[in-house]
């Protein structure tokens, strides 16, 4: 959280000027009685006009510095609490950029993204109200009990009373009421979630006929939020009466007190209104402050969420110098992957070796561990066990940069980004000139619809790439990883959603290509892997064989068993 | 043109509080109650005080009556607080459920055509966070608006049954208080407009950038996406910056005028009481009341602000709301109910845009119990044929008839409910194993469920989950794999086992050894059954009846597997790829 505040220093000038401004306001504020005060015993007393309207001209002056003063202020405050929020989302935003991929899995995007936004934003809020008013509240709360205490101290005991009792009321509504509000906020979720949940599925929703019943379950999940919110608004709606009630018996006690006190001559009838004024002063400005701390609170609560990701200390750290190896075989030496959070390991005991050029294939059931394998690769996740090697080096001695600027990876998501075909393609190599794009989508067999589009490279993408088709946005991301001729290219399922004839012609292409990238293809079919160099057969993490087509047919069972599936001879059904 | 559409907003918003009408007309006459009480307590002070001349001069038993008078005024207007509060936050609350409740019914109807092309955030932002907003705004207005009124009537009637002169002086000054406020308010809502633009811009583009961190990371494109970052968050600031200065503006300025109100009422106080027309003691009473008439003012400009953005934030839900619905069913629509599974469809055509053509004059005749095959490169446009049986899309030309009857003169439910659908996109709803498998047949008992799923071969991992069928399963729990869902969802058709069948052979994301077992529950559930496929493999395809060749939306070719390898066209080049080697 101290950290945090690191980041308002370059307004560290604002900060002190806008709470200032605000108290010179504050103090301009009480002058104005005085001032009147003046107006009725020297200009009504004399019968003086002059002096009348010279005073009326002295309060039309200190609105007017009273207006500067605040205005001055404001724009203060919203420079510096806006100012501080722009910097909290950069730094932010950068910290989430620098977080490794074990770090993301903990912790989730979606949260990552609320803290970038709506919570980013209370604190900014809050940053604004705490420098236009934090100090104004209890400054005056302050000064009016100290100007009691001048007129008469034993009546401002009542002060003393009741400006505790206040705070009681006031400080205990709010502890009961806060902790529900946050319940109400996580009813409010389930809400968000179950709209959320009807329209993914929306399809099956409507196929089954279940429309109304979705309806009837969303209604009574959104009365009981209803009912919920209509309690704690009870209990809340409680404060404001009882601090009234509160202060009116003070002010009952203060003239009865000051009844005894004006009769026995201590103090004059005058005295006893003021007294009753700085009661009702302190009302306002409590109430004030209570709601500022409910803000503040809340603020106080999103900055700390956006703290704990700013202060978290990546798993992951990239060792600094080290030259480039030209070599691209790729090593696995007794290879163990357990994920953060997961009892069994995802991968144990993994050994192989991939010489440069060579092709590997990965085939095994869902959840046997063939992403894990490859993302250990371009170091996605840090082996848990043993080593993996890249050009006969362990990864975690690789500057990261430059490892992964060896691989081209093509995830099992396809994932594009708003822009256009073009700077999606330079991704993978920002100096890449028009032909080496052309040549990279011509391999990816993209070529062609990229062509048919109006404009070409230039054809707009919109988020995710959601103008394209399923297999389109899987043959932009291979061009994508192409385009920067990797010395090793990682194909994760990448062409689940092609047709076999664009499969194969994909396949052949990348065998075909001048450069030779050992390649890695993790596939469900055995026809995409039937010509790898090596194919390993994973099970449960483990490697259940690794050889060639023709050996595991023959030794493997479990790779026997996936290619009988899916070439079953005819008329056998 | 804009003034226009707020008032309509307005007006909408004043439908659904119409519902509430009589706790709203309690909640007035309450605020009245309390905002007079509060008036009264300062005469009743004055009068308190006023027995409190000089030592020996106090009327104790005088004073003793009226506090205990002004007890019961304080526990009255306190009440009276309290009780309206509780009706402002019922009324509130209810109205903000009632909308969220019809936006929901309406997502019901809505054409899949809205819900297709809008994304899925947009519409729940809409339907959650803009009407938090609105709720806010709406309490703060009653709360506020209410009492910030009677406060002013209520003191102009106090200030004129003392000084009507004066109180003149105070009516003329005090509108230049709401033209500011008005005129700030109006300047303002474009900046906000402004900012939140800018901030859902920012918005997307973290989503799209933390959604994508894997690849942004793989291709070590930090540091651009940061720039870009950084270049939208300036915008942002200065938007921000203009929008929340600016609003601010509008307390301090109001203050102002309300002094400018109280010198006003000094000097012409004053100048009466020089000329005897006035106490100094009535001048003090007004220059309280003065405070008082002024404050409310201050309040109010601020909840004009934040009503302002009540009502654009009201205006997107009831844009949502106000969507047209798909056509309803007619009221003598058919109601199918076991249906043959003849399927004919004829002269079809379908656009998802006007002029961007996808299906021409498509017929196709399917007898009870055949095969279809949907052939064809992935995003070709199977999807559309599935949107056009199931009728999730109606078709612009030509008809398709189930039994004889054209789909649209029979209920959408009941047609439906005809087909069993396995889609490559596994949805489950949040909820336990059970009561997804009984989605279809929510009243389907616990044998039968354990019947699909072990039809469906899901009986053994839904055994070894923690708590078996009684496991909360949904989209953020997690714990199941890809195939897991999808063997749910195969069990979910299992249970109601409808005539027809639409399958999508997703061959991606299970287990090749699972896969051969649900080859076979497949093979169960098509038997007897009309059934269309989209086919990835070449058995399915083989001993299909009819196969429908797709590329690029539109169906090119369309025969048996004889006929189209005869043919030597598209679906011939396909068929052969497959065994072409590398």
């Amino acid at each position: 959280m101290k950290k945090l505040l690191g980041y308002l220093t370059e307004y560290r000038k604002e900060c002190v000027l806008g709470p200032l401004f605000k108290l010179l306001e504050a103090s301009f504020e009480l002058l104005v009685p005085l001032v009147m005060a003046g107006v009725i015993d020297t200009g009504i007393a004399n019968r003086d006009q002059g002096y009348i309207i010279r005073m009326c001209l002295v309060l039309v002056a200190l609105g007017v510095i009273g207006l500067a003063c605040s205005l001055t202020a404001q724009f203060f405050a919203a420079k510096a609490s806006v100012g501080f929020a722009a910097k909290l989302r950069a730094a932010l935003f950068n910290r989430i950029q620098s977080l490794s991929f074990s770090d993301m899995d903990a912790q989730g995007t979606s949260t990552l993204i609320t803290r970038m936004t709506s919570d980013i934003n209370q604190v900014q809020n809050g940053m604004n109200l705490t420098l236009r008013l934090f100090l104004r509240s209890p400054f005056v709360v302050f000064g009016a009990m100290v100007m009691a205490f001048t007129i008469d101290w034993k009546a401002a005991l009542i002060f003393v009373v009741v400006i505790p009792l206040l705070s009681v009321v006031v400080f205990g509504v709010m502890l009961w009421t806060m902790p529900r509000y946050k319940q109400v906020q996580a009813w409010l979720d389930r809400v968000l979630g179950a709209t959320r949940e009807n329209l993914t599925g929306v399809r099956v929703v409507r196929a089954f006929g279940r429309e109304e019943s979705e309806a009837a379950a969303f209604q009574e999940e959104n009365n009981g939020l209803t009912h919920f919110q209509e309690f704690v608004g009870k209990v809340s709606a409680l404060m404001n009466p009882v601090t009234y009630i509160l202060i009116n018996l003070g002010a009952v006690a203060l003239i009865w007190v000051g009844a005894l006190r004006v009769d026995g001559g201590m103090i004059t009838q005058g005295a006893v209104v003021a007294l009753l004024n700085y009661m009702s002063q302190i009302l306002v400005e409590l109430v004030k402050l209570a709601n500022l701390i409910i803000n503040i609170t809340k603020a106080l609560a999103c900055a700390n969420r956006v703290a704990a990701v700013i202060e978290f200390q990546p798993g992951m750290v990239s060792p600094a110098g080290g030259e480039a190896g030209v070599d691209a075989g790729v090593a696995f030496d007794h290879v163990e992957l357990t994920y953060g959070g997961a009892g069994a390991p995802s991968l144990s005991e993994l050994s192989f070796s991939a010489r440069p050029g060579e092709t590997i294939g990965i085939i095994g059931g869902t959840g046997s561990g063939k992403s894990s394998l490859v993302n250990l690769i371009p170091r996605f996740y840090d082996a848990t066990a043993g080593r993996v090697l890249v050009g006969g080096r362990d990864v975690r001695e690789w500057p990261l940069e430059q490892l992964r600027n060896l691989v081209g990876v093509v995830p099992q998501r396809a994932a594009l980004f708003t822009g256009t075909i073009r700077e999606n393609l330079l991704w993978g190599k920002e100096t890449a000139g028009d032909q080496e794009l052309w040549q990279a989508l011509e391999t990816a067999q993209a070529k062609e619809f990229v062509e048919q589009k109006p404009k070409g490279l230039d054809e707009p993408v919109e988020q995710g790439g959601r103008n394209f088709s399923g297999g389109q946005r899987q043959r932009l991301t291979i061009a994508r990883a192409l385009v920067r001729r990797p010395k090793i290219l990682i194909l994760d399922d990448s062409a689940s959603a092609l047709d076999f004839a664009t499969d194969a012609r994909l396949r052949q292409a990348i065998h075909q290509l001048d450069y030779r990238p050992t390649v890695f293809i993790v596939s469900q079919r055995t026809s995409s892997l039937r010509h790898a160099d090596q194919i390993i057969v994973l099970d449960d993490g483990q490697a259940v064989g690794i050889g060639t087509h023709e050996q595991l047919l023959e030794s493997c069972e479990v790779y026997r068993e996936i290619h009988e599936s899916q070439f079953r001879k005819e008329g056998r059904q | 043109m804009k003034q226009k559409a707020k008032k309509g907003t307005l007006k909408k918003v004043l439908r659904y509080i119409r519902r509430y009408r009589f706790l709203v007309g309690l909640s007035v006459l309450l605020a009245g109650v309390s905002v007079a009480a509060t008036l009264y307590i300062p005469i009743l002070t004055g009068d308190a005080v006023d027995k409190i001349i000089a030592p020996g001069q106090v009327d104790f038993a005088g004073i003793g009556s009226i506090l205990v008078y002004i007890g019961i005024v304080v526990g009255i207007s306190a009440l009276a607080q309290w009780v309206m509060s509780v009706i402002n936050n019922r009324v509130t609350y209810r109205v903000v459920r009632d909308i969220r409740n019809e936006a929901f019914h309406k997502l019901q109807k809505l054409p899949l055509r809205y819900l297709d092309s809008h994304p899925a955030g947009e519409i729940v932002s809409r339907v959650i966070a803009d009407v938090d907003q609105f709720a806010d705004g709406l309490l703060m207005g009653f709360t506020q608006l209410f009492t910030g009124v009677i406060t002013i009537l209520g003191t102009i009637g106090f200030m004129v049954s003392v000084n009507a002169a004066i109180t003149l002086v105070v009516l003329v000054v005090t509108p230049i208080s709401l033209v500011v406020a008005a005129f700030i308010a109006k300047s303002t809502y474009h900046m906000f407009r402004a900012q939140s633009q800018v901030r859902g811009e920012q918005t997307g583009f973290v989503e799209e950038m933390v959604g994508g961190q894997k690849v942004v990371q793989a291709f070590g494109q930090e540091r651009k996406s940061m720039a870009r970052f950084e270049e939208i968050n300036e915008r942002l600031r200065k938007c921000s910056l203009k929008a929340i200065f600016f609003s601010s503006i509008t307390n301090p300025s109001t203050r102002f005028v309300n002094s400018l109100v109280y010198t006003g009422v000094g000097i012409a106080g004053a100048l009466s009481v020089v000329a005897g027309r006035l106490t100094v003691g009535q001048l003090t009473c007004f220059l309280s009341y003065a405070n008082q008439y002024t404050k409310p003012f201050n309040e109010i400009s601020g909840v004009v602000t934040e009503l302002q953005n009540a009502l654009a934030c009201a205006a997107r839900v009831f844009e949502l709301i106000e969507e047209e619905p798909q056509v309803p069913d007619s009221p003598e629509a058919f109601q199918l109910e076991a249906a043959s599974g003849a399927v004919r469809v004829e002269g079809v055509n379908f656009a998802y845009r006007p002029g961007q053509k996808l299906i021409e004059n498509f017929n196709l005749d399917v007898k009870p119990g055949q095969r279809v095959a949907l052939v064809g490169p992935t995003g070709c446009g199977k999807t559309t044929v599935i949107n056009l049986l199931m009728r999730f899309y109606d078709v612009d030309l030509g008809k398709i008839s189930v039994d004889g009857r054209d789909i649209r003169e029979i209920t959408r439910k009941s047609l439906r409910r005809n087909y069993g659908m396995v889609l490559q996109d596994t949805w489950l709803k949040q909820g336990t194993v059970r009561e997804n498998i009984a989605y279809g047949r929510p009243d389907a008992a616990l044998e039968e469920v354990v019947e699909a799923a072990k039809a469906a071969h899901a009986h053994s991992f839904v055994k070894r989950l923690p708590q078996g069928y009684d496991t909360k399963i949904g989209e953020e729990l997690g714990g199941l794999s890809q195939g897991q869902k999808q063997l749910l969802c195969i069990a979910r058709v299992m249970l109601s086992l409808p005539p027809m069948l639409i399958l999508d052979e997703a061959t991606s994301s299970i287990d090749t050894r699972t896969e051969v077992r649900i080859q076979k529950a497949f093979a169960k559930m098509m038997k007897g059954r009309t059934s269309f496929i989209v086919a990835h493999r070449l058995s399915t395809i083989r001993d299909a009846d009819v196969i429908l060749v797709m590329r690029d939306g539109h169906i090119i070719e369309q025969g048996s597997h004889e006929e189209l390898l005869a043919k030597n066209g598209f679906y011939a080049e396909l068929y052969n790829s497959q065994f072409s080697t590398v």
